[in-house]
């Protein structure tokens, strides 16, 4: 038997972070999708470009190298990020990022009837948002943040390497320390590919629940 | 004299380069039935579209009762201001669309009771007891909580006109309201219109091709083509005794194609 | 800390050699996700029930599972089992791989976004199978997917860095032991920064071109914008 397999209790409790991490960086990175999603839908030019610029650049630069700058050049600039404020962070912005597509591509995709029903109907544009489009988007949206959320829980991993003991920084720990590599990798595969799986079945069910029903409000 | 309930005053649209309606002008008196006719593509959505203010317009200036709706100066304002002038604008008219355009998300009396609670303050309460009365007069009280997607298509339309009349319009604009149906499912949305034709003196623009009906239904018919009226008068005398030979030709082909006049 | 333009220029040479190996890989491991990720789509369409399933968990497995754990897998695990590989090669073959469960169902599903009507006009026309693929298939499937294909490739070069962690010296790496010789994070980990946006964002709008001359242009109405 490996010596490693007396800390798999340690390298499981690592998972706690793991879905911390998601948690908290899928909370921001929401916030973040749709302030810049909506931002980009916007007439004023001063609100498009800046959410453009955003988007691009936290797409575009590689997400381990945002973290590293957060990590180690912010404090420079007296941004003091403890590890788990910076992981949080940076994962928040990136996933953000990318999610800020799928709301302003969820808006663009509804019918272009239903935004003309609501001004003959002589909806306001916050109630045309609020009980018409929002509600039809969020149908759409619901899908491709699922992956999303996968992809976070994925990159969640990466902030092993500023030091955040989460459950790939205690694999990699164990390995050290026992030199046996198989046991704890093999059991992280695992973990994931579990965690990955009840995330995507939960927000698949939000999805059901999303779907009109006659019992909702009248 | 009363300012007309529409006018149109030399008015201009383009899509791109090409002119849609080119300086058309006319008026529609309170309480009047008017109905337009021609071939497809000859500008009658347009006219309901800029009415709806779905469209803007390039040239000239169409008024309700009166007061600006649309004219060129407007482009000069914020969305902000023009969204404000355009709500007010917007309560004198009600629009019934050729795809229902219901929202699917909402069950059939939400789809009614929603703008009446927003935009005029009604109570949760009254909105459900108008929706109620407005579905049962389109004959669709008993479906007052399906969904849309429950519906066949005469059903969504007539509910569509329930919800269009629950905000009291002054103007109503009715776009081929039936060219989506079945030809079974035709004659129980134009009954329900039949009714409201008798039942209140709203002011009435209706694109059809359905002539019988346009014969029985409206006041008075303007038939275009290109985006300018031909000829238009009574439908007795457009239908029965046409005088211009564009006219004629359409209502020929009208005839040829099998349809009912 | 201050921006310091004479460190800067002096690292721009290492950081340099580490752009190669940067390049040199996210060139191998896209070619080895375009075509691994095709014979995934080949082997789901043709595969029976049972080989389809084991198929399917296996891409979803992939994909459910962080590259980086999967990186310290082909590196420390493998040679366990008589797999040994260069830090490079287990950097390419991993990345490659990852990805190749991507790249599966864009070919999937420009495949299935083909005309049924195709196939059947193909066998009207007495077409071979090969025929069929060459001649009819693959010219309407290819260029819808070419956006979405270049969007994984772009970010394959962004998810190089992580390569750094099983010792492949490449930009990161350079960066990263640059900054521990010298104590500097400022310049070096800016500029790797830099360089990645310097490629992706001209790629992105490449791109986006090359969607909207395949795809449907949105139209926007002036009194329809949201706010
Ligand atoms: N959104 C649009 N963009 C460009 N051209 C349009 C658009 N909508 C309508 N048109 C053109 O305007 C003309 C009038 O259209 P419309 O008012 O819909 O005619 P009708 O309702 O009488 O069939 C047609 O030639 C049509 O092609
Ligand atoms: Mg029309």
């Amino acid at each position: 038997m490996p010596p490693s397999i007396e800390f798999l209790p340690i390298i499981l409790a690592g998972a706690i972070l793991t879905i911390e991490l998601t948690l908290m960086g899928g909370i921001l990175a929401l916030v973040v999708a749709f302030v810049v999603g909506f931002a980009r839908l916007a007439n004023s030019a001063w609100l498009r470009s800046p959410a453009r610029i955003f988007m691009e650049f936290f797409r575009g630069s590689s997400m381990l190298v945002q973290l590293f700058w957060a990590y180690f050049v912010l404090p420079l600039a007296g941004v003091s990020l403890t590890p788990l404020q910076a992981g949080v962070l940076i994962l928040g912005l990136n996933s953000g990022a990318y999610m800020s597509e799928i709301v302003r591509g969820a808006m663009l995709a509804l019918p272009r009837e239903q935004f003309e029903a609501c001004i003959a109907l002589n909806l306001g544009r916050w109630e045309r948002l609020r009980y018409v489009l929002l509600p039809q988007a969020l149908r759409l949206m619901i899908p491709p943040f699922s992956n999303s959320a996968v992809e976070l829980l994925k990159s969640t991993s990466v902030v092993s390497l500023i030091s955040l003991s989460d459950m790939t920084f205690r694999a990699q720990t164990v390995r050290a320390q026992t030199g046996d590599a198989s046991v704890p990798f093999t059991t992280i595969l695992v973990v994931y590919f579990v965690l990955a799986t009840i995330l995507s079945s939960l927000l698949n069910s939000v999805e059901r629940r999303l779907r009109p029903t006659k019992g909702g409000r009248t | 004299m009363t300012a007309p309930m529409v006018h149109f005053a030399d008015v201009r649209k383009l899509y791109g380069a090409h002119p849609v309606l080119d300086g058309l002008s006319f008026s529609v008196s309170p309480g009047e039935k008017l109905a337009l006719i021609g071939a497809s593509g000859s500008g009658k959505t347009t006219i309901l579209r800029i009415l709806m203010t779905l469209e803007e317009i390039e040239g000239g200036s169409v008024a309700i009762q009166g007061s600006p709706l649309w004219n060129p100066g407007m482009a000069k304002l914020s969305t902000r201001q023009r969204e404000t002038q355009l709500h007010e604008m917007r309560r004198n008219i009600g629009m019934v669309f050729q795809q229902f355009n219901l929202f699917p998300h909402m069950t059939v009396l939400r789809n009614v009771t929603l703008a009446p609670m927003l935009t005029q303050g009604l109570s949760q309460a009254a909105a459900k007891v108008l929706a109620m009365e407005l579905l049962d007069m389109v004959g669709m009280a008993h479906k007052a909580h399906a969904l849309p997607a429950e519906l066949s298509g005469g059903q969504k339309q007539r509910v569509a006109i329930a919800r269009a009349l629950a905000l009291k319009p002054k103007v109503m604009l009715f776009d081929e309201v039936t060219s989506a149906l079945d030809p079974e499912l035709v004659e129980e949305v134009l009954n329900v219109m039949r009714k409201l034709a008798v039942e209140t003196d709203m002011t009435m623009l209706l694109v059809t091709h359905e002539m019988s009906f346009a014969r029985d239904f409206a006041d008075r018919v303007l038939f275009l083509d290109g985006g300018r009226i031909v000829e238009e008068g009574p439908p007795k005398d457009i239908f029965s005794n046409p005088q211009q030979e564009r006219t004629k030709q359409f209502l020929h082909k009208i005839v040829a194609a099998g349809l009912s006049l | 800390m201050e921006w310091d333009w004479s460190f800067a220029l002096e690292i721009i040479p290492l950081l340099a050699q580490g752009v190669k190996i940067t390049v040199y890989a996210g060139l191998l491991a896209s070619a080895l996700a375009m075509l691994t990720g095709l014979g995934i789509a080949i082997l789901r369409r043709s595969a029976g029930p049972v080989m389809g399933s084991v198929v399917r968990f296996g891409v979803g497995f992939v994909r459910g599972t962080p590259l980086l754990v999967q990186l310290y897998f082909t590196f420390y695990v493998l040679p366990d089992v008589g797999i040994y590989l260069s830090p490079l090669a287990a950097g390419v073959i991993t990345l490659g791989i990852h990805y190749s469960t991507y790249t599966s169902e864009v070919y999937r599903a420009g495949i299935d976004n083909v005309d049924r009507g195709l196939w059947e006009a193909a066998k009207a026309l007495n077409l071979t199978r090969p025929q069929t693929w060459w001649y009819v298939i693959l010219p309407q499937a290819v260029p819808p997917m070419l956006p979405a294909l270049g969007n994984y490739i772009v970010a394959m070069f962004k998810e190089t860095p992580l390569l750094s962690v099983i010792t492949v010296i490449e930009l990161m790496g350079e960066a990263r032991i640059i900054a521990n010789i010298h104590y500097r994070y400022l310049e070096p980990m800016t500029m790797v920064g830099l360089f990645f946006l310097a490629v992706s964002v001209p790629s992105v709008i490449a791109l986006q071109y090359l969607e909207k001359r395949y795809g449907v242009a949105q139209k926007r109405h002036r009194t329809m914008a949201i706010f």
